[in-house]
């Protein structure tokens, strides 16, 4: 069963189209991005699947369940890291952490565990007891991606995870999200290219709100002749207008 | 399952709001304040409205209009933030956001309430079984007054939430609810729509269970507990909408 597999999935708002027929499949546990440039679509498509905002037309089925119908059962197998650090300012890392375990409905003896699971994979050690309003931009997105990992999702949604971070620590969120390849399936929204290609299995590209191209970064960088991601996205983009 | 989520997140908004500086100086420092220098008024110049048993029930009254101040910027910033986002998209359902956001206010309003009637016994009070009821009185109240900051929460920022139920609700609460000054002084429309208001009940309310005339208490509680159930139903509503909205 794929991860996501979306049929005509579209949005609109008033008259403009903001996702138009969306058709892709993301297969589990793959770390599958989305790129565009601005207004291409791709918030609204993560909304869409995160069950944030409805579909105007079409549906999608997150390990078969509908985002139109079966919310609550999707919701339980996704975990979202919003591009803004999405923390509770005024509780330690450990009970932001403990908070997400809590509404997750995890019992004390899992609570510790996942807390103890997350903390050393996004190394968070250091700043345990420290409130999440006080940290550093890095350490908050670290909390950030933590927070949706903790709550044990299938499907998670990074959102520009690394955007704002200086190169040391864009390096080690990489290292991060590496990690999870594999383990579950990761949905990448990037505007850096170079993550992209160094992170993903497949690349969607989107532009006005339609797929223009859903490939392996090899394969793209092949079909379209260019040396990078970032020169072929130019190109499919440039051809698409 | 339901009840751990919501007692979760009414955990983490108790935390938020106690963590606050600020607000543990308006919860505890200001009626604390107000009273003793009301009764230092009062030693030196008698005036029958500023009487312990008077002032007591105005000021925990007054104290608990921080409620409306305290949840309206809680759930703005929360609405602002990326963190309701998150929120939504975990199992979290809007009875555990209502609940969650309104819950733990109940014992900071109690807390205010016992800390100022604390200080009144100390500065004359006589304690009776009263006293006890005046402070379980407060509930109602209480809800009325968050039931405000619900409100303005679902639909303004925090900031439009710092004028309007900081400064605005503050001195409407003030001024309309005969804790200052004797409504009867003031006369015509202004007391008449302070009695179409829940302030002046609230605190008629309070005065009467102190000395012991629930009878007189009743319709003054009835309007209260009416403000309060219109006010938390509308903010439910405000709040699904902006919810939806999202």
């Amino acid at each position: 069963m794929p991860a996501i597999e979306t049929r005509n999935l579209t949005k609109k708002y008033k008259d403009i189209t903001a996702v138009d027929e969306l058709s892709l499949t993301v297969e589990e546990g793959e770390l599958f991005s989305l790129l565009g440039v601005n207004g291409a679509g791709k918030t609204t498509t993560v909304k869409m699947l995160s069950c944030l905002s409805a579909p105007t037309q079409g549906d999608a089925f997150i390990f078969g369940k509908s985002i139109r119908t079966e919310t609550a059962a999707v919701k339980k197998q996704i975990a979202v890291s919003p591009q803004e650090t999405a923390v509770a300012p005024g509780l330690s890392v450990k009970e932001n952490l403990a908070l997400i375990c809590g509404i997750h409905g995890f019992s004390k003896e899992k609570t510790a565990e996942k807390i103890e699971e997350v903390t050393r994979l996004l190394a968070l050690s250091s700043v345990f007891n420290r409130k999440a309003g006080k940290l550093s931009g890095g350490y908050k997105r670290r909390l950030s991606i933590a927070m949706a990992l903790v709550s044990e999702p299938r499907l998670l949604f990074l959102d520009e995870p690394t955007l704002g971070l200086d190169v040391l620590a864009r390096s080690d969120l990489w290292d991060m999200i590496r990690a999870l390849k594999g383990k579950i399936t990761v949905i990448l929204t990037t505007h850096y290219m170079e993550e992209a290609e160094a992170l993903s299995d497949h690349i969607a590209i989107m532009k006005d709100g339609r797929l223009l191209l859903c490939d392996t970064p090899d394969n793209i960088k092949q079909n379209t002749g260019e040396g990078s991601i970032e020169a072929a996205f130019v190109k499919i983009v440039r051809e698409a207008m | 399952m339901r009840d751990m989520r919501m007692l979760t997140f009414a955990n983490r908004s108790f935390k938020e709001i106690i963590r606050d500086p600020l607000n543990l100086a308006f919860l505890f420092g200001f009626p604390v304040v107000l009273l003793l220098l009301l009764s230092a008024i009062q030693a030196n110049i008698p005036v029958p409205l500023f009487e312990i048993e008077h002032l007591a029930p105005g000021i925990a009254v007054f104290g608990l209009a921080f409620m409306t101040l305290f949840s309206a910027t809680l759930i703005a910033k929360d609405r602002q933030s990326s963190f309701m986002h998150r929120l939504y998209t975990t199992p979290m359902t809007p009875a555990d956001f209502i609940l969650g956001y309104t819950l733990p206010l109940i014992p900071i309003a109690l807390s205010e309430c016992i800390v100022t009637y604390i200080f009144a016994l100390i500065l004359g009070l006589t304690m009776t079984v009263n006293v006890l009821l005046s402070v379980l009185f407060s509930v109602p109240v209480a809800l009325m007054y968050i039931g405000i900051g619900l409100l303005c929460g679902s639909v303004l920022n925090d900031k439009q939430v710092g004028g309007l139920c900081g400064a605005l609700l503050t001195n409407l609460s003030a001024w309309l609810s005969g804790i200052w000054f004797d409504l009867d002084l003031v006369g015509g429309v202004f007391k008449k729509a302070a009695y179409l208001l829940p302030f002046v009940h609230a605190v008629e309310m309070e005065r009467a269970v102190l000395l012991g005339n629930f009878a007189d208490a009743l319709p003054h509680l009835l309007w209260v507990l009416g403000y309060a159930v219109v006010l938390i139903a509308l903010a439910i509503v405000l709040f699904l909408r902006q919810m939806k909205k999202q």
